[in-house]
């Protein structure tokens, strides 16, 4: 897979991230040799390996207890936003 | 039964998958200890996990894993004891993450079936395609600024569970039913209220209509459908508007369409300058979800009977049609009620009442069978009365009137206003003799047509106030006039 400048303009569209020209052209080649050097990965035999998604140890997950003992400080939750009103956050209008 | 619909060019068939939002039942929130409540101070019910704070981390709420099991075991579904979480990444006010955590190639609920009714002897299977756990986003209100929406996140976090149903669906009255079945059975399991104002179960609909026996059409999908109501609105216009494009020689664009309640149509949902793209990664702040065989058994065998295996016993316990069952299921609170109403009783007489009187009443006067103003007691020493002959059924239904007012207890009722029914043969014997010397008309007449035997019935009933018992009444006037 290469990546050209179409495909980081993509990525960055998606991403929300707006970038220079100069911008995309250095992180085409960038990500480009990021993703060469992990595909060698693809050079190893992984038939019938199943995929590892976490180093932890499965049995160990901790699940939590259906109580109520979060919530409750709205101030908090708002602080950082740019805007908002009466307990609210503000955004620019989202209609479909 | 035919479920085509009729075009210029001929018949087309419907196909209809759905995916259901079911919320989940649970105190707190699915990777949170946020409260769930509904109808909460806005963003007071909100933890830093919630709001999608740096550096916070998603701990899975067991109760809401063991919902989505019962209710996978309640579709007859395959319980996958390995699944994963995964992102899928998209931008929208109400989702602080950037990214909702679903399940997306291992869900925890695999392939199962609900069965809807057809009519009273035909029934047919929808297969579940999954079942999976995500969260629900946060609400935007767009109705509270001219230039900005307000976001309350609330919401945000609750687990849902995502039923997608294969496109065995073939007609809006279909898609209502499989709805119902699947609220039916969820409130049964107690894994989702099934409240569709409150949001608690939503629906997106995919529409695409065909030739018989052709391929399958381009589908769109209606988004959001609130109520069971509009559900069968927007595919019966959906459909119809499929058909007209095609007919026109137009082409259907696969997109996202919305209900209007108000127009009662669906319309194209513009927001598409980019196709989504998802890019779904199993999430790394998730370890699998793993479980053993025992905990699914032991969940198994807790299970509470289910509608169908309840609409079974009904007729076979009590001899009820399928028809009389069918109803009594639908609500286990309505099948508790009749159970216990039933109780010594005749269940047939139980749940005509019920289905009949009973129902009428209180939708009527807007009670739910949890808040109705007669209790059980006396909804069954009413039947009893009828049972045993006390009362006939027309009086009957004075009595239940009167019970409505005040949940009076039947047999004062019955006492109090001398409701009782003649069922003394010499008392009506002596009523109808006096009726048969003073109308020797009638009775030359009833010889020639035995139907008129009716006339003598209602000269007795008008003399009794109908209190005479009409089995009574009819057997004594058969002997004395034929």
């Amino acid at each position: 897979m290469t990546i050209d400048s179409k495909l980081v303009e993509r990525i960055a569209k998606l991403s929300r991230i707006s970038l220079t020209e100069t911008e995309i052209k250095n992180l085409s080649s960038e990500l480009d040799n990021i993703l060469n050097w992990i595909e060698q990965l693809s050079e190893l035999d992984t038939e019938g390996i199943n995929p590892v998604f976490s180093s932890f140890d499965e049995e160990e997950t901790k699940y939590r207890n259906d109580k109520v003992n979060d919530g409750g400080y709205r101030e908090d939750i708002i602080s950082n936003a740019p805007l908002s009103e009466d307990g609210f956050f503000l955004v620019p209008k989202v209609v479909d | 039964m035919n479920n085509l619909i009729k075009g210029e060019t001929g018949d087309w068939e419907v196909v209809i998958g759905i995916e259901v939002h079911a919320q989940i039942v649970s105190n707190s929130k699915l990777f949170s200890s946020a409260s769930t409540k509904f109808g909460g101070e806005h963003n007071t019910q909100v933890s830093f996990v919630d709001a999608g704070m740096p550096g916070m981390l998603p701990v899975i709420n067991w109760v809401c894993v063991e919902q989505a099991i019962r209710t996978g075991l309640g579709l007859n579904a395959k319980i996958n004891n390995y699944s994963i979480f995964d992102r899928k990444n998209y931008f929208y006010p109400d989702l602080p993450q950037g990214y909702q955590i679903s399940q997306f190639k291992q869900p925890i609920v695999g392939e199962g079936s609900v069965t809807i009714d057809i009519d009273d002897k035909k029934s047919k299977t929808i297969r579940i395609e999954r079942l999976h756990l995500e969260q629900d986003a946060g609400k935007s209100l767009h109705d509270q600024h001219p230039e900005f929406s307000f976001v309350d996140l609330n919401r945000s976090g609750v687990a849902l569970m995502e039923i997608v149903s294969m496109p065995d669906i073939s007609s809006a009255d279909e898609a209502q039913s499989y709805i119902k079945k699947l609220r039916s059975i969820m409130r049964y399991l107690g894994t989702c209220d099934g409240n569709m104002e409150e949001g608690s179960l939503r629906a997106d609909i995919n529409v695409s209509v065909r030739k018989p026996g052709d391929e399958l059409g381009t589908r769109c999908e209606i988004k959001n459908v609130n109520s069971i109501k509009f559900i069968g609105q927007a595919i019966d216009y959906e459909a119809r508007r499929q058909i007209e494009l095609i007919e026109d020689s137009k082409i259907i664009d696969q997109e996202t369409r919305l209900f209007d309640p108000k127009k009662g149509e669906t319309r194209s949902m513009r927001s598409k300058e980019e196709a989504h793209d998802y890019r779904y990664f199993p999430d790394p702040d998730l370890l699998p979800l793993s479980f053993s065989e025992n905990i699914i058994e032991e969940i198994k065998s807790e299970l509470p009977e289910l509608p169908d295996d309840k609409k079974e016993r009904f007729q076979k316990e009590y001899s009820l049609s399928p028809y009389d069952s069918n109803i009594l299921v639908s609500e286990i609170e309505i099948a508790d009620f009749f159970e216990a109403v039933t109780k010594g009783r005749d269940p047939k007489i139980a749940a005509n009442w019920i289905t009949g009187e009973f129902f009428a009443a209180m939708n009527k006067l807007g009670f739910n069978i949890v808040d109705s103003p007669i209790t059980i007691d006396n909804l069954s020493k009413l039947i009893k009365l009828i049972e045993e002959n006390i009362i006939s059924k027309r009086i009957a239904k004075d009595v239940f009137e009167i019970m409505l007012e005040n949940n009076e207890d039947p047999e004062e009722i019955v006492e109090r206003e001398g409701l009782k029914q003649v069922s003394n043969s010499g008392e009506l014997e002596k009523i109808i003799d006096n009726i048969i010397a003073n109308n020797p008309d009638q009775v030359e007449a009833v010889k020639l047509k035995p139907k008129l035997i009716g006339w003598f019935v209602g000269q007795v009933m008008k003399e009794t106030n109908g209190k005479a018992n009409p089995k009574l009444v009819n057997d004594l006037l058969n002997d004395k006039l034929n």
